[in-house]
């Protein structure tokens, strides 16, 4: 086998092995509920022919991309303040390692509470939940910049926020953007569970209202596997920022 | 290129000893307090006091922890003496200032810039066409050439260090303090990088203050060579250095200069203690 194609084979013979196992499963076991392969492939279809499917994926994509977003904008700066004044970090690491073990499928109901059966209360739990990771590592990231490069941009004069743009925000983005990429993972896990009990659109209320409304399996099978490509894509776009000039420097190289 | 006459290198000294030295160090102490109730404060250095003239290469060497580094980071600003003055150009020193720039042994150069980027760092001038020729002229004269859009992980060891000198020469400071510069490079890179320092030193004639733990690197580069002494440390003898450079480390005058050098460190050819080692508190 050509070095250059397996990337591409070998995953491929694995997937191919898997949904023959699959079939085979199905087949063998006699059930009549569990999907084959082939029905979910054409529940997928039906969803596409009704409109739906598109619908629920931009659905899910506005929810992440709104709650994630506003974490972006409020923790990369809290996380920066924090790890450079020890003042800040006193004050706020605390309440923060309080927060942050909470699982947001534990804040469901105060989201509900607050927001109702609206986008908002998705919005916020993925909020939440991307908001801990990306604080710890812009803090984490202030507090490993080395000492010698803040000494030698002290030497040369370069002091307050001039030494923020062009030393401290530039030493801290690789790990800043290993905590966005982490943080984009929780993101979308949490959506999913978000939009099973909270909303009416979307892929994790997909999900539960095809198995509610009529025990279909096949597009609840579907449904999961949407979610796993998306997710899949959304971290191929990420992991294609890190290799930017201004972060590939910092990150571990194989 | 001419290199300057024998007359015409006094001709400077005298020049530069009627300004004034150029660095002044006057009864400085440092020492550092306890971390916590059990430790003991650690008294590093003793009364040191010491010249530098303008233009003038110095070299300090002494034992692995003697506090040499100590003093150029109290030189340079960024740590605060316990005791006594330093000044340059007649005013004290109270902090870091481009006009006095440190380079560091390893991990300087900033590691999210170019070459290029790194070397522009400190450039003071104010037209951006003179900027980009004093940064060409930089990244030329340390031999890095057709390296300006490098990222610094692309590089080696030594080719770093030649970023840092040349970040550090680029921002046209006063007084360089060099602290081990060549410290992390490898045998071979040190000689050359030593070859190559002093012929743009040569060139430029800035103020050096130059830390090590090799004695032969301080008699291969410096006009004087201060020796200290081990914790708490004083400054057991300045000898001065009069050969012409490039210098031949072979040669007798150089032999003799290393050997005296370890001495009164008190130290064999082998870094063994001598049986009549003086101690440190004469």
């Amino acid at each position: 086998m050509k070095a250059r194609l397996q990337p591409v084979l070998l995953p491929l013979a694995v997937a191919v092995a898997f949904v023959a196992g699959w079939h085979l499963l199905v087949k063998g076991s006699g059930t009549d509920i569990f999907p084959t392969p082939k029905m979910v492939l054409l529940g997928t279809v039906e969803l596409a022919r009704k409109g739906v499917l598109l619908k629920y994926v931009v659905a899910s994509l506005f929810r992440v991309a709104s709650g994630y977003l506003l974490a972006v904008f409020l923790g990369i700066p809290l996380g920066l303040l924090m790890g450079w004044f020890g003042r800040a970090r006193m004050a706020f690491n605390p309440a923060i390692q309080v927060l942050r073990p909470i699982s947001p499928i534990a804040w469901i109901p105060i989201a509900i509470l607050w927001f109702g059966v609206s986008d908002l209360a998705p919005i916020f739990l993925i909020f939440l939940a991307s908001l801990f990771p990306i604080v710890t590592a812009a803090m984490a990231a202030v507090q490993n910049i080395q000492l010698v490069h803040i000494r030698a941009a002290r030497n040369f004069g370069v002091t307050g926020l001039d030494l923020f743009r062009k030393v401290v925000f530039p030493a801290a983005l690789p790990q800043i953007l290993t905590g966005l990429r982490l943080a984009l993972g929780v993101a979308w896990l949490v959506v999913v569970a978000a939009e099973m009990i909270a909303v009416n659109s979307g892929l994790g209320y997909l999900i539960i209202d095809a198995r509610n409304a009529g025990k279909r399996y096949d597009l609840v099978v579907a449904g999961m596997i949407l979610i796993g490509l998306i997710g899949l894509g959304l971290d191929f776009l990420v992991r294609r920022m890190e290799n930017l000039d201004q972060v590939r420097w910092g990150l571990s190289r194989n | 290129m001419l290199v300057p006459t024998a007359t015409a290198q006094e001709e400077v000294k005298r020049e530069a000893d009627a300004r004034g030295p150029k660095l002044s160090v006057r009864g400085l102490w440092m020492t550092f307090p306890a971390k916590d109730r059990k430790s003991q404060d650690v008294h590093v250095l003793e009364d040191i006091n010491l010249e530098v003239r303008e233009g003038e290469f110095v070299c300090i060497v002494g034992p692995s922890g003697c506090g040499k580094s100590t003093l150029l980071n109290i030189a340079g600003g960024f740590l605060q003496a316990t005791a006594g003055e330093i000044d340059v150009d007649g005013a004290p020193v109270h902090g870091p200032d481009p006009r006095r720039v440190f380079i560091f042994q390893e991990n300087g150069v900033f590691p999210w810039m170019t070459v290029a980027e790194n070397i522009g760092f400190g450039v003071k001038r104010s037209t951006e066409a003179e900027r980009r020729e004093l940064v060409h002229h930089y990244v030329d004269m340390v031999g890095l050439t057709g390296f300006d859009r490098a990222y610094p992980q692309e590089l080696s060891g030594g080719m770093k260090q030649r970023v840092e000198i040349a970040r550090a020469l680029a921002a046209e400071p006063d007084v360089l303090f060099m602290d081990e510069p060549f410290g992390a490079l490898d045998y071979l890179t040190r000689l050359r990088l030593r070859h190559e320092l002093i012929q743009i030193w040569q060139r430029e004639r800035r103020t050096v203050l130059f830390v090590t733990h090799d004695v032969e690197e301080a008699v291969q580069l410096a006009d004087r060579v201060v020796v200290m002494g081990r914790r708490p440390s004083r400054i057991r003898a300045i000898l001065p250095v009069e050969v012409e450079r490039p210098r031949d480390l072979a040669d007798p005058v150089c032999r003799l200069l290393r050997d005296e050098v370890f001495g009164i460190m008190g130290l064999d050819h082998h870094g063994q203690g001598l049986q009549a080692a003086t101690s440190d508190k004469e």
